[in-house]
């Protein structure tokens, strides 16, 4: 009987019922959360995203059912009379200052562990020095002289043309790739440097679980790993405003198993 | 209270000055209050009418409309008109018009520097949006223009620049003039602790923006010797650094997120205990969870800076700082929830918009917590989980909050009720389109949609158009708004000075509409 009076949003909801419905069939509903990723680090980030969604979740279910049940319970037109004297209650203002400084407390806790892993470089077996560029990456194999550019690939580019006449939706990975992608053993820590030529950069992987910013003029750091078990093509883009073409440099990795990388990087070295 | 409703007709006095001149040279808190408002209203139209084209463009992938680098010129200006143009001069109008009134004051302290912030933030803003005709176009870096790119501006650089010089400067005047009439003009007997909970936020928002706006200032200043004058500020090679800026820039920039929304907690804490019929639950923890909430503003910035390349040490005080200003946030939301227990609830329009704050503000609260958590954030960082968290606390949080406020102050405006059939249509089309509208936005974030793109792969394609009917179906929803206040101006049923059912406060003792000069004789508090 409490939600007689809401008929009036019954048109709407079912204009955006309606709307939904008449979406195109190719839809992808999966892609509703954060990936986990194919490394530690990436599952230990997925991992914190999910303990906080899921304890925001809990305190939501409280408090918004406390709000709703007020709702329903106190209406005037159900006969509630207020009560003039609620007005304090230092145990109650006391219990739900002091209750949540805890959960919160304890929420930061895990994610001390987790930075300090991100921040930890040692160990790598293989650093790549990342560039970037109005509006592509530079990609540099330190002490290995092998060193490349990698921007959007031909086909992506001409699709994203005004008035292309391309239709995005026939461009495989339109938008996600380049003409030379980044390539990286499985099973390795990997240290990236960054840094920029021109304007703020920002390298990411979703994949990877980290995004740093590279910066003109200063030398950035983060390091990423894929799991030895899951060779393949992962894809990222720039996620620093960056200027006109910023959407327009995407980041293609593609991980191998050790030997296969190191044949890679041989021939590189000879072509160079 | 000598006036009747006729003061108009009493001379020069009792009335204002007819035609235009009475709005060039008034010194009347209410007739500035209302152009801060009308000025807010039609900048909240103008950055919605861009955000329509950002939504338009980005309906499917491919560029059909827009070129990107317009599209970023749209992003940005629309920012800076919907925080400096919308959402801050509207709830300077609300100060300008309520706190006299909620304070017995007869007018704010210093007037005629009341007229004169309003017209500087009028031409600020003509300036900023003439930017989109000269070469080059509008600024395109973001609102948050970071060096480098910032410095690949046109000759639209200086104008913004002095535009946002402008519009600072009249925020500080306006802030100084909350702060002078609060801190002298209370009517006797109005104890600070008395006050009303609106001009309470407004008074902290005041100190905020004293003390922040001169930073940022101080930022664009530097940006502009790094232009012209080979300083070395922000630039690696003379010396100087990018991330320098966003230091300052966030500096300023979070204390002024509370800036914006301070003055919608004041407005909800006066609507729901309306509504409720009963008094504001715990009171002088509410006072005190402003201040602590304006407090900890000021050293949480860099949590918009995790991925530049922090200490470990600077990540993990910024992450655990950030989260501790759920603390009081949650005090407020509590203290509002119990406010409506034991109540005698009624659904009225305002009441509608700060119940529907309530919800919608909290669910911007929770990402805001997790966007807080350093290792998730690497995730988050710039993502479309950004945009949406930061317009829930925006839209259904401080817009929604205005909202709230013209439709409890509008009979005390006018002196007329407004259609309250149309009011609640304008509700419901509103709240849910803005979920429409954000929450999908969630969704393309955490799948790894990055802000700022004009373009995007095509899995993305799905939640960006049913984001984008939300849009329409939110900006189309506005008209109604307009429609609703532009037939309570021209009439209605007469308003009665109390216009609700449990009026409390000093602004309800007055006439409705609210005679031009009020308390010029200060009223007397029992």
């Amino acid at each position: 009987m409490s939600i007689v009076k809401r008929n009036s949003k019954l048109p709407a909801v079912a204009g955006a019922l309606a709307a939904l419905t008449t979406l195109p069939a190719h839809a992808d509903w999966s892609l509703l959360n954060m990936p986990k990723g194919v490394s530690e680090l990436s599952r230990g980030n997925y991992d914190m995203h999910m303990i906080m969604l899921w304890i925001c979740f809990a305190i939501a279910v409280v408090t918004f059912g406390a709000m709703i049940f007020a709702m329903i319970r106190f209406r005037k037109s159900r006969g509630a009379v207020a009560d003039t004297k609620l007005l304090h209650n230092a145990r109650l203002e006391a219990a739900w200052t002091l209750v949540p400084t805890v959960i919160l407390i304890a929420m930061a806790i895990p994610s001390v562990e987790k930075l300090i892993k991100i921040e930890d470089m040692s160990g790598s077996e293989l650093t790549v020095k990342i560039t970037g560029y109005q509006w592509y990456w530079q990609y540099e194999y330190l002490g290995k002289q092998v060193s490349f550019y990698s921007r959007l690939a031909r086909t992506s580019d001409l699709a994203r043309q005004r008035g292309s006449g391309i239709d995005p939706n026939t461009v495989e990975n339109y938008l996600l790739e380049v003409d030379k992608p980044l390539v990286v053993p499985t099973g390795t820590k990997i240290r990236l440097l960054l840094t920029a030529n021109d304007v703020i950069h920002a390298w990411w992987v979703p994949d990877f679980g980290m995004k740093r910013d590279a910066i003109p003029g200063f030398m950035n750091e983060m390091w990423i790993s894929v799991d030895a078990d899951k060779p393949g093509t992962y894809r990222g883009k720039c996620a620093e405003l960056c200027g006109a073409d910023h959407g327009f440099m995407p980041i293609v990795v593609v991980a191998k198993p050790k030997p296969e990388f190191e044949a890679w990087l041989a021939q590189q070295q000879v072509t160079e | 209270m000598a006036h009747g409703n006729e003061a108009a007709g009493h001379g020069n006095h009792d009335g204002p000055p007819k035609g235009l001149v009475r709005w060039l040279t008034t010194t009347n808190h209410k007739d500035i209050g209302t152009m801060y408002l009308v000025f807010s209203l039609a900048m909240f139209l103008i950055g919605g009418l861009m955000a329509l084209a950002i939504r338009a463009e980005l309906f499917q992938p491919g560029l059909q409309f827009v070129n990107p680098s317009f599209f970023n010129q749209l992003t940005t200006v629309h920012a800076l008109v919907m925080v400096f143009g919308a959402v801050m001069p509207a709830t300077v109008g609300l100060a300008n018009w309520m706190i006299p009134l909620q304070i017995g004051a007869a007018d704010m302290a210093l007037p005629r520097m009341n007229l004169f912030s309003f017209w500087l933030l009028f031409f600020a803003f003509m300036l900023l949006i003439s930017t989109f005709f000269v070469p080059g176009g509008a600024p395109a870096a973001g609102w948050t223009l970071y060096p480098p790119l910032v410095l690949q501006t046109g000759t639209a650089f200086p104008m913004a620049i002095f535009a946002i010089h402008m519009m600072g400067a009249s925020s500080i005047m306006g802030a100084i003039n909350v702060i002078v009439t609060i801190v002298n003009m209370r009517a006797p007997g109005m104890t600070l602790l008395k006050m009303p909970l609106f001009s309470w936020s407004w008074l902290i928002t005041a100190y905020l923006l004293i003390a922040v706006m001169p930073v940022f200032a101080g930022g664009v200043t530097m940006l502009l010797t790094d232009y012209y004058f080979q300083t070395s500020f922000f630039n690696a090679a003379g010396g100087g650094d990018p991330v320098l800026f966003q230091h300052v820039f966030w500096f300023f920039g979070h204390p002024e997120v509370y800036i914006m929304i301070l003055p919608a907690f004041g407005i909800i804490s006066e609507i729901i205990p309306t509504f409720s019929r009963k008094p504001i639950f715990g009171y002088e923890a509410m006072v005190y969870a402003i201040a602590s909430i304006a407090f900890l503003s000021f050293i949480v910035w860099a949590h918009h800076m995790f991925t530049v390349g922090m200490p470990l040490a600077g990540q993990l005080f910024f992450t655990l700082s950030t989260m501790l200003i759920a603390v009081p946030t949650g005090v407020k939301v509590f203290n509002w929830t119990t406010t409506m227990w034991r109540g005698s609830l009624s659904f009225e329009p305002p009441m509608l918009f700060a119940l529907a704050f309530l919800f919608l503000f909290t669910i911007g609260g929770f990402s805001g917590l997790m966007l807080a958590i350093a290792p998730a954030d690497f995730q988050y960082h710039d993502t479309y989980f950004v945009v949406a968290h930061f317009h829930y606390v925006l839209v259904p949080g401080a817009v929604f909050g205005i909202m709230a406020a013209v439709y409890y102050w509008l009979p005390k405006w006018t002196g007329h009720m407004y259609d309250m059939t149309l009011a609640k249509w304008h509700f419901w089309l509103t709240a849910i389109f803005v979920n429409v509208l954000f929450f999908p936005q969630h969704f393309l974030g955490l799948a790894g949609m990055q802000r700022r793109i004009p373009d995007y792969p095509t899995q993305f394609t799905d939640w960006n158009m049913v984001s984008s009917i939300g849009g329409f179906g939110f900006g189309l929803s506005q008209l109604l708004f307009v429609w609703v206040i532009i037939r309570c101006v021209k009439g209605g049923q007469r308003a009665t000075a109390g216009v609700w059912d449990w009026p409390h406060g000093l602004e309800w003792t007055v006439p409705s509409p609210a005679p031009y000069h009020t308390f010029e004789k200060a009223p007397e508090l029992h």
